[in-house]
C-alpha cells in the first residue's frame, strides 16, 4: 500500500543532517519572508536558492509527486479565482494600465495583472519546495527531541511526533472504510450531487473518527504503562545537540530574511514596480 | 518498595471486587488469588468474563486509567492497588498489550524499546547499550532502525516485549498475546515467553483463551475466570481432567478431544496438558482401535457449479514494483465454504479487494458465473459478491441497527416497504430480529460483527468474503458465527473465509487455499494441507495436534486419522 507518501524517509544529505529544530526555524522564517515580499528580484533569488537546496536534499520525486500534483491543481484554481474576482488588481497596485487583449465585459488582460499573478506564483513556488523538504527530511522522533530542546514541553513535542507515527495507520483505516462504504453504494465520486456527496463523506468520517478514538485510547494506555508523563523531564534516544551547521542554517535564514525585507521596503512599497 | 525474597508473594488478591464506573454491576467479584515470585500463570476465560479487567488490576490501569470502585484488597508487589501510582507500578509490572500495532509508540524499533528508559530519564549513552541488549534478548537486534510498518505482527510484539524487558521489571503480563498473530508467530511467542521465564526467573502472567496454543509450553497454573469469579485455580493437568474448561466456553486442545472420542479416561498423572509430556503408552491401542472403528470419510469433491473464478491474476500496487499477487487462479463453487490461509502480507486481503473491484488486476480475469467482471463497478459487484471486513467499526456508519442494515438498499433507491421486508428477513436469518430497534452502541463485539454481515447479506450476494470473521471472539461466539455461516452455505451462498485460525479451517472449510508470497502454493482438503509439513512451514501455519497425536500413538496412516477425526467431529457438532 502507498503508505509512505509524504513521510520521512531515512537518507543522508546536508539537509537530512540538520536537526529538526533548525529546519523548523528555517522553514517558518522562510515562509513569512516569502509571504511579506512582492519584490520580484528577491523572490527570484529565493526561488533559485530553494531549488538548489531541494537538489542537495536528494529526496525522491515519487515521495512527493502526488502531493505536488495536488498543490499544482489548487495553484491553478487559485489563479483562476484571482482573475475572476479581481481582474484589474494589478492595475490598481502598479497604477498603470497596459492592455493586451480584452476577453469580455470587465475582463481585460493587462500586463500589470499578469505581472501581479506572476509574483503570486513565484511566492508559491518559493515556499512549496521548503515545505516539502521540511516534511520529507525531518525524522519525527528527532524533531520531537529538538522541539523539546528549544524549550517546548516534551508532552507537546511527543504529541507531534506520535501524530506523524500514526498517519499511515489512519490512512489505511480510511482506505478500508471508504472501500466498504463504496461497496454498500455510498458514492463519493464526482458522479454524485454535491450535497449528497458531502453527506456521504460525513458517513465515512464517522467510523474513521470512532476507530481513531479507540486507537488513541490504546496508545495512551500503552504510553502510561511505560511511564510517560510522570516526570518533568525525559531523555531522548535520538536526541542530538545543535551542531555548528544548525547555527549556520539559522544565521543564513536570518540574513535572507533581513536582506529580502530590506530590498522589499527600500522604496516604501511591498511591490516591485517595473511599469513606473 | 522492598526487595522481594524468593518464594515471596508477588500478587495477592483477597476478596477483591471491582466495578467500572459506567457499569451497573461488578465485573470482578470476590477474587482471591496469590501469585508467587517466578511462577508462570495462565488466566483463562471466555469474552466478558473479566479476565482482562483482572489483568488491568495487576498493571494498575485499574483504577488509574479505568476508574471504578474497589472492595477488598489487592496487593501488587507489596503495595495496595490504587495507592501506588501507575508510574511506580510500571517499573515493577511490564505489560504487553493485545494490539501489536496500537502499542508501538516509537518511530523505530530502537525508539520503541527505549521509550520507558526515555521516560525514566536514563542518559543517552547508557540507553543505547541497554536497548541493544534488550533487542538481542528477543532477536530484534538486526532491525533496530526499522519503522513499524516494515514489521510483521510478531516482530512488533517482540519489540514491545523488549521495551518491557529493558527496565528490570519483576512481573511480565501478557494480555491476549496471540490474538493478532499467525499460527507460526504465535508459537514463536509462546516459546520466547518460556525462554525468558527460564532465563530470568521473572513472574509471568498470560491472559488468553487459546488454551492449546499457550500450552505449547508448560505453565504452572491455570486460573479460570467465569462471570467475574475464579471458577478454578489448578494445574493444567488437573483442570483438563476435571472437564471445567469446556463448560466455561474454553476450547479444549484438539488432541484431547480425539482422546475423548477414543474413549480414553485420562488422569492428571498422565500429563495430558502437553502433547510432548503426555504418557500415551496405554492409550495407543485404544486410539488405534478407535481409528479402525471410525468410518472412513470420503473427501470426494462433489461437482459444484463454479460461482467465482480467478484466472491467472497478477497484481502490483505500482508499475515496476514487486508484485503482490502472481498467477493466482482459484475457483469457488456454489454453496462451498473455502478458507484462504497464509501469513500476514501473503496477499490474502489484496485478493479480496481485487474481487470486489477496489483495485484492478494487472493481468488475469475474474469471472462471476462465467462472466468477466472487469467492466463492473464496485457497486455492481457488491450485489453479487459481498465483503465483510475484519473490524466491524470500519463498516458501521449508522447509530441504529435497522438503519445500518437498510443502508445499502436505501442507497439503491428501493421503496420503503420492500426495504423493510428484506431487512426483516435478513435480521431473522442473522438472529438479530429481536434487536432490530436497538442502537448499535448497545451491541457486543460479536453482535456488531453479525450486523456487518447482515448489512452485506441484505444485498443478496451469492458470494460472501469474510476477513477473519472469528477474530477477537471466544469459543462459544466462534461456534455460533461458524454455524451461522455453515447455515448460509446450506442455502446456497458461497463463502470465502480469510483466516489465521487453523481450527476454523479444519472444522468448517470444504477446501483450503494456501497463499505464500502472492502465489497459491497449495489447494486441497484442510486435513491434507495441515498435515503437510512443507506447506505448513512455507505459509506459517501450524500442524494440527491431532496429527502429532497420531504420530505419537504410532498410527500407520496419520493423515487418514486426522480425516476420520474431523469427520467424527463434524458429526458431533451436527448432532
Amino acid at each position: 500500500m502507498k503508505v509512505r507518501m509524504l513521510t520521512y524517509t531515512r537518507q543522508d544529505s546536508y539537509i537530512h543532517r540538520l536537526t529538526g529544530a533548525a529546519k523548523l526555524i528555517f522553514f517558518a522564517v522562510w515562509s513569512v519572508t516569502a509571504m511579506i515580499t512582492y519584490d520580484t528580484r528577491s523572490l527570484l533569488v529565493m526561488l533559485l536558492f530553494a531549488l538548489v537546496i531541494f537538489r542537495l536534499s536528494k529526496v525522491r520525486f515519487r515521495d512527493y509527486s502526488f502531493v505536488l500534483y495536488l498543490i499544482l491543481f489548487f495553484f491553478a484554481l487559485n489563479h483562476l479565482a484571482i482573475f475572476l474576482f479581481s481582474p484589474l488588481e494589478g492595475v490598481s497596485i502598479y497604477g498603470t494600465r497596459h492592455e493586451l487583449f480584452p476577453i469580455a465585459g470587465r475582463y481585460v488582460v493587462t500586463e500589470e495583472q499578469l505581472f501581479y499573478q506572476f509574483n503570486i506564483a513565484l511566492k508559491y513556488v518559493t515556499v512549496i519546495p521548503m515545505a516539502l523538504l521540511f516534511i520529507l527530511t525531518t525524522d519525527p522522533a528527532e524533531f520531537a527531541a529538538s522541539l523539546n530542546r528549544v524549550g517546548i514541553s516534551y508532552r507537546i513535542a511527543y504529541a507531534v511526533a506520535i501524530a506523524m507515527r500514526y498517519i499511515p495507520d489512519i490512512q489505511r483505516d480510511y482506505e478500508n472504510i471508504s472501500f466498504s462504504a463504496q461497496a454498500r453504494g455510498i458514492d463519493i465520486s464526482r458522479k454524485e450531487k454535491l450535497t449528497r456527496r458531502v453527506r456521504n463523506v460525513i458517513g465515512i468520517l464517522m467510523p474513521l473518527i470512532l476507530t481513531s478514538v479507540q486507537r488513541i485510547e490504546t496508545i495512551s494506555a500503552a504510553m502510561e504503562l511505560r511511564g510517560f508523563g510522570q516526570r518533568s523531564k525525559r531523555t531522548w534516544y535520538n536526541g542530538r545537540p545543535l551542531a555548528a551547521r544548525d547555527y549556520a542554517a539559522v544565521a543564513l535564514i536570518a540574513a535572507i530574511a533581513v536582506g529580502s525585507t530590506w530590498l522589499t521596503f527600500r522604496d516604501g512599497t511591498r511591490f516591485y514596480n517595473p511599469f513606473g | 518498595m522492598k526487595h522481594l525474597e524468593n518464594d515471596e508473594q508477588v500478587i495477592v488478591f483477597s476478596d477483591f471486587t471491582f466495578q467500572y464506573r459506567a457499569q451497573a454491576e461488578p465485573t470482578l467479584r470476590n477474587i482471591s488469588l496469590t501469585v508467587r515470585k517466578g511462577e508462570k500463570v495462565l488466566i483463562a476465560g471466555p469474552s466478558g468474563s473479566g479476565k482482562s479487567t483482572l489483568a488491568h488490576c495487576i498493571n494498575g490501569l485499574v483504577p488509574h486509567f479505568y476508574a471504578g470502585t474497589m472492595q477488598g484488597s489487592a496487593r501488587i508487589m507489596g503495595e495496595e492497588l490504587g495507592e501506588a501510582s501507575l508510574f511506580k507500578l510500571s517499573s515493577r509490572v511490564g505489560t504487553v498489550l493485545q494490539d501489536p500495532d496500537g502499542q508501538f509508540v516509537g518511530m523505530t524499533v530502537a525508539e520503541d524499546i527505549a521509550f520507558k528508559l526515555e521516560n525514566d530519564g536514563v542518559p543517552q549513552h547508557e540507553m543505547k547499550q541497554r536497548v541493544a541488549a534488550a533487542a538481542r534478548s528477543v532477536g530484534m537486534e538486526g532491525l533496530l532502525g526499522a519503522s513499524p510498518h516494515e514489521l510483521s505482527g510478531g516482530q512488533k510484539q517482540r519489540t514491545t516485549l523488549a521495551g518491557v524487558l529493558v527496565s528490570e521489571v519483576d512481573v511480565l503480563l501478557f494480555d491476549e498475546p496471540l490474538a493478532n498473530l499467525d499460527p507460526q508467530a504465535g508459537k514463536q511467542t509462546i516459546e520466547l515467553i518460556d525462554r525468558i521465564h527460564r532465563e530470568t526467573g521473572k513472574t509471568i502472567i498470560i491472559v488468553e483463551h487459546r488454551l492449546e496454543d499457550v500450552l505449547h509450553r508448560s505453565v504452572d497454573r491455570i486460573v479460570l475466570i467465569e462471570e467475574g469469579r475464579i471458577a478454578a485455580d489448578a494445574s493444567p493437568d488437573e483442570l483438563l481432567c476435571a472437564g471445567l474448561l469446556k463448560r466455561a466456553g474454553i476450547r479444549e486442545p484438539l488432541y484431547w478431544t480425539a482422546l475423548q472420542y477414543a474413549g480414553c479416561s485420562v488422569t492428571p498423572d498422565m500429563k495430558p496438558a502437553s502433547l510432548r509430556d503426555l504418557r500415551i503408552d496405554e492409550w495407543a491401542a485404544p486410539l488405534a482401535a478407535w481409528y479402525k472403528r471410525e468410518e472412513p470419510v470420503s473427501w470426494e469433491e462433489e461437482e459444484r457449479p463454479a460461482v467465482l473464478e480467478l484466472e491467472g491474476i497478477d497484481f502490483a500496487y505500482e508499475r515496476g514494483e514487486s508484485p503482490v499477487l502472481q498467477r493466482v487462479s482459484l475457483r469457488v463453487g456454489r454453496g462451498e465454504l473455502v478458507s484462504v490461509v497464509g501469513r500476514n502480507g501473503a496477499g490474502k486481503s489484496t485478493l479480496s479487494k481485487l474481487v470486489c473491484g477496489f483495485y484492478k488486476p494487472t493481468a488475469g480475469r475474474i469471472l462471476y458465473k462465467g462472466q468477466d467482471l472487469a467492466g463492473d463497478s464496485i457497486k455492481e459487484r457488491s450485489e453479487r459478491i459481498g465483503f465483510v471486513m475484519q473490524n466491524p467499526n470500519h463498516m458501521i456508519s449508522k447509530t441504529m441497527l435497522y438503519d445500518e442494515v437498510a443502508l445499502g438498499l436505501v442507497l439503491r433507491g428501493l421503496d420503503e416497504t420492500a426495504i423493510r421486508e428484506r431487512v426483516h428477513d435478513t435480521l431473522r436469518v442473522c438472529g438479530l430480529y429481536e434487536m432490530r430497534n436497538w442502537p448499535i452502541s448497545a451491541l457486543s463485539f460479536g453482535q456488531k460483527k453479525r450486523v456487518t454481515i447482515a448489512s452485506i447479506l441484505v444485498l443478496q450476494p451469492e458470494v460472501l468474503i469474510l476477513d477473519e470473521p472469528t477474530a477477537g471472539q471466544d469459543y462459544r461466539h466462534y461456534n455460533e458465527m461458524m454455524e451461522f455461516l455453515l447455515m448460509l452455505t446450506g442455502q446456497g451462498t458461497s463463502i470465502v473465509v480469510i483466516t489465521h485460525d487453523m481450527h476454523l479451517m479444519l472444522e468448517y472449510a470444504d477446501r483450503a487455499i494456501v497463499l505464500s508470497d502472492g502465489e497459491v502454493i497449495a489447494e486441497g482438503s484442510p486435513a491434507d494441507v495441515l498435515t503437510d509439513s512443507r506447506i505448513v512451514e512455507a505459509a506459517s501455519l501450524k500442524e494440527t495436534s491431532v496429527y502429532e497425536l497420531a504420530l505419537r500413538a504410532g498410527i500407520e496412516q496419520p493423515k487418514e486419522f486426522v480425516r476420520r477425526f474431523i469427520g467424527r467431529d463434524r458429526k458431533e457438532r451436527g448432532a
